[in-house]
C-alpha cells in the first residue's frame, strides 16, 4: 500500500483484576492510509474501546507501538482527536463553548477557538444553535454537537467511539447520510468503531473485524464502492455480498449462542 | 402575566401555603392554651404577647441583631474559605486525601457545647472564638459536599479532557470544579443553617452583645416573652439567609436550576 497515517503496531495489553491477568489486546496491528475511513467491529466486550484508549494515549500498552506519519507516538496524546461513546456535553457551557474546549485547553486564545468553531456550525447542521445549552439540543444534534468539537480540534486522526450508538434508528440513518456527505468536503482520516455493519459498509473505506477478546484484527475488508455514497448504495449487491462478509467473519470465531 | 412567570407564581405559592397553615394553626392552639389555662407569662407567653413585646423592644433587639449578623457573615466567610482550599488540596493530593478525611470526621465529634465557654476563656469575648464556632459547625457539611462533589466527576469526562491533552488543573477548572457547583450549593443550604444558630450559641456562651447574649439575658431576668422574640428573629435570619444562596445558586448555576426544573 501507499502512505501510512497511523500504524498500529503489534499491540498487547492486560489488565490485573481480582480474577486475574486478563489479556484483552492481543497483537493488534494495522495500517491508515491519509484520509481513510477506517471502521472498527468486533463482538462485545472485545476490547475495542481499550484499542481505542492505547491508541489515544489514554492507557499505556504492554506492548507495541502507534506510530503517526512516522513519529512514534505510543502514549501520545495530541495526534489524537477521541470521540467518547456519549457525547459528554457539559451542561455549564453552550453548544458553542462546548465545541471549542479542545482548543481551550490548547491554549488557542477563546477569539480564535470561536471563530474556528463557528465556521463548522453551518456544514454540521447547528447554526443558531450557539448559544443554546446541550440540554436543548436533540440527540443527533447533540451527537453532530460532540462530533465538531471532535475535528475541530485538527488532530491528525479521528478517532470515534460508536459515534451513533445512543441514538434511534432514524435518526442514526441520517447521522449516517449526513457524515457520509459532510466528510467529502473534508481530509478527515477517521477510525470509527461500530455495533453496526451497515453502517460500517455505508461510511468506510476499509472495514476491521475484531475477534474475540483477547483480540487481534480477524479480517480486514475493503469496501470498494465509490464515494459519496446514498442511501441508495444499500441495494447495491455488492453490499449486500460485504455486510455477509463481515457478518459471517464476526460469527465465524465467536460460539454458537 | 405570561404563562411561566404564572407557573413560578404558582409553584412559590404551593411552597409556602401549606408551612404557612402548619404554622398559624399551631399559634392558634398556643393562644387558646395560654389564655384558657391562665398560665403565668414568665412560663408561657402567648405568641400575641411575644409579638407585642418584641415590638415594643425592636430597638434593643435591632441592636442586638446587627452584630450577630456581622458574627455569622464573618464567621461563614471563613467556614467557606477553610472548606474551599480544604477541598481542593484533597482533591489534588491523594495523600492529603488519607490524611484529612478521618480528622475532618473528628473535628465533628468535639462538643460544641463544651468547647465553646472554653474557647470564650482563651480568646475573651471578641470576634474570634464566635468565628471558631461557626466555622467549626459549618464547614464539615460544606467541605465533604465539595469533596465529593468533585470526585463524583465521570471517569469518561476525566478521559476526554484527557485526549485533549487537558493538564490536572485544566482538568479540575474545566470539568471538576463546575460538576461540583450542584453539591456546592446543597452543602451551602446546610451549612447556612448552622450558621446563625452557630452565632447565637457561641454569643449565649459569653459576649458583650449579639442576640445570643441577649436571649441569656432576658431568661435570667424571666422575660420569657422577650428571648421568644429573638429566637423569632433568629428563625427569620436564617430562613432569609437560606433564600439568599437559592438567588446566589440560580445567578452563579443557571444550568443547573433550570436543569432540576425542566
Ligand atoms: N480498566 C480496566 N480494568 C480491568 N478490565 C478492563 C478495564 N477496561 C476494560 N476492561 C475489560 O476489558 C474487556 C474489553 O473491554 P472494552 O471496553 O475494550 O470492550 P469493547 O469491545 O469496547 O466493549 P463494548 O462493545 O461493550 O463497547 C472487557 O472484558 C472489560 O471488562
Ligand atoms: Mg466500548
Amino acid at each position: 500500500m501507499g502512505e501510512v497515517k497511523l500504524a498500529v503496531e503489534d499491540l498487547h495489553k492486560s489488565f490485573r483484576t481480582d480474577a486475574g491477568v486478563l489479556p484483552v489486546l492481543d497483537g493488534v496491528r494495522f495500517d491508515v492510509a491519509p484520509g481513510e475511513f477506517v471502521s472498527v467491529i468486533g463482538p462485545s466486550g472485545c476490547g475495542k474501546s481499550t484499542l481505542f484508549n492505547a491508541i489515544a494515549g489514554l492507557e499505556r500498552p504492554d506492548s507495541g507501538r502507534v506510530v503517526v506519519d512516522g513519529r512514534d507516538s505510543t502514549g501520545r496524546s495530541d495526534p489524537f482527536a477521541y470521540m467518547p461513546q456519549q457525547d459528554l456535553l457539559f451542561p455549564w457551557r453552550t453548544v458553542l463553548d462546548n465545541t471549542t474546549l479542545g482548543l481551550e485547553v490548547a491554549g488557542v486564545p477563546r477569539r480564535a477557538a470561536r471563530d474556528r468553531a463557528r465556521a463548522l456550525f453551518g456544514p454540521f447542521g447547528l447554526a443558531g444553535f450557539e448559544s443554546a445549552r446541550p440540554q436543548e439540543l436533540s440527540g443527533g444534534m447533540r451527537q453532530r454537537a460532540a462530533l465538531l468539537r471532535t475535528v475541530v480540534q485538527d488532530r491528525a486522526v479521528l478517532l470515534l467511539d460508536e459515534p451513533f450508538g445512543a441514538l434511534d434508528s432514524l435518526t442514526r440513518t441520517d447521522m449516517q447520510e449526513w457524515l457520509e456527505t459532510v466528510r467529502t468536503g473534508f481530509e478527515w482520516t477517521v477510525l470509527m468503531i461500530t455495533h453496526d455493519i451497515r453502517e460500517a459498509v455505508l461510511l468506510s473505506d476499509r472495514v476491521l473485524v475484531l475477534a474475540p477478546r483477547p483480540t487481534r484484527v480477524h479480517l480486514d475488508v475493503v469496501v470498494d464502492l465509490p464515494h459519496p455514497r446514498g442511501l441508495g448504495v444499500i441495494t447495491d449487491p455488492r453490499f449486500a455480498q460485504l455486510e455477509d462478509v463481515l457478518l459471517n467473519a464476526l460469527r465465524g470465531r465467536r460460539p454458537e449462542a | 402575566m405570561s404563562a411561566p412567570t404564572r407557573g413560578r407564581a404558582r409553584r412559590t405559592l404551593s411552597a409556602v401555603v401549606p408551612p404557612l397553615v402548619l404554622v398559624v394553626v399551631g399559634l392558634v392552639v398556643w393562644q387558646w392554651a395560654v389564655t384558657s389555662t391562665g398560665v403565668r407569662p414568665q412560663v408561657l407567653p402567648s405568641p400575641l404577647r411575644v409579638v407585642e413585646q418584641g415590638w415594643r423592644n425592636r430597638e434593643l433587639i435591632w441592636t442586638h441583631t446587627v452584630p450577630t449578623l456581622q458574627v455569622t457573615a464573618i464567621g461563614f466567610a471563613c467556614s467557606l474559605a477553610l472548606s474551599w482550599a480544604l477541598a481542593i488540596a484533597v482533591d489534588f493530593s491523594r495523600w492529603l486525601r488519607r490524611a484529612l478525611t478521618p480528622l475532618l470526621v473528628a473535628s465533628q465529634t468535639i462538643p460544641i457545647i463544651v468547647i465553646a465557654p472554653l474557647l470564650i476563656i482563651w480568646f475573651g469575648f471578641g470576634l474570634l472564638p464566635k468565628v471558631l464556632v461557626i466555622a467549626l459547625v459549618t464547614f464539615f457539611p460544606i467541605a465533604i459536599g465539595l469533596i465529593e462533589g468533585f470526585a463524583a466527576t465521570d471517569r469518561k469526562a476525566t478521559d476526554l479532557l484527557r485526549s485533549m491533552g487537558a493538564s490536572r488543573w485544566q482538568r479540575f477548572r474545566y470539568v471538576r470544579l463546575p460538576g461540583a457547583l450542584p453539591s456546592f450549593f446543597t452543602a451551602l443550604r446546610i451549612g447556612i443553617t448552622y450558621a446563625v444558630t452557630g452565632a447565637v450559641f457561641a454569643e449565649y456562651a459569653g459576649a458583650k452583645e449579639g442576640l445570643g447574649i441577649f436571649m441569656s439575658l432576658q431568661k435570667n431576668s424571666f422575660r420569657t416573652d422577650l428571648v421568644l422574640a429573638a429566637v423569632v428573629v433568629t428563625a427569620l435570619l436564617s430562613i432569609g439567609l437560606f433564600g439568599v444562596t437559592h438567588l446566589v445558586e440560580r445567578l452563579v448555576i443557571p444550568w443547573h436550576v433550570k436543569r432540576r426544573r425542566g
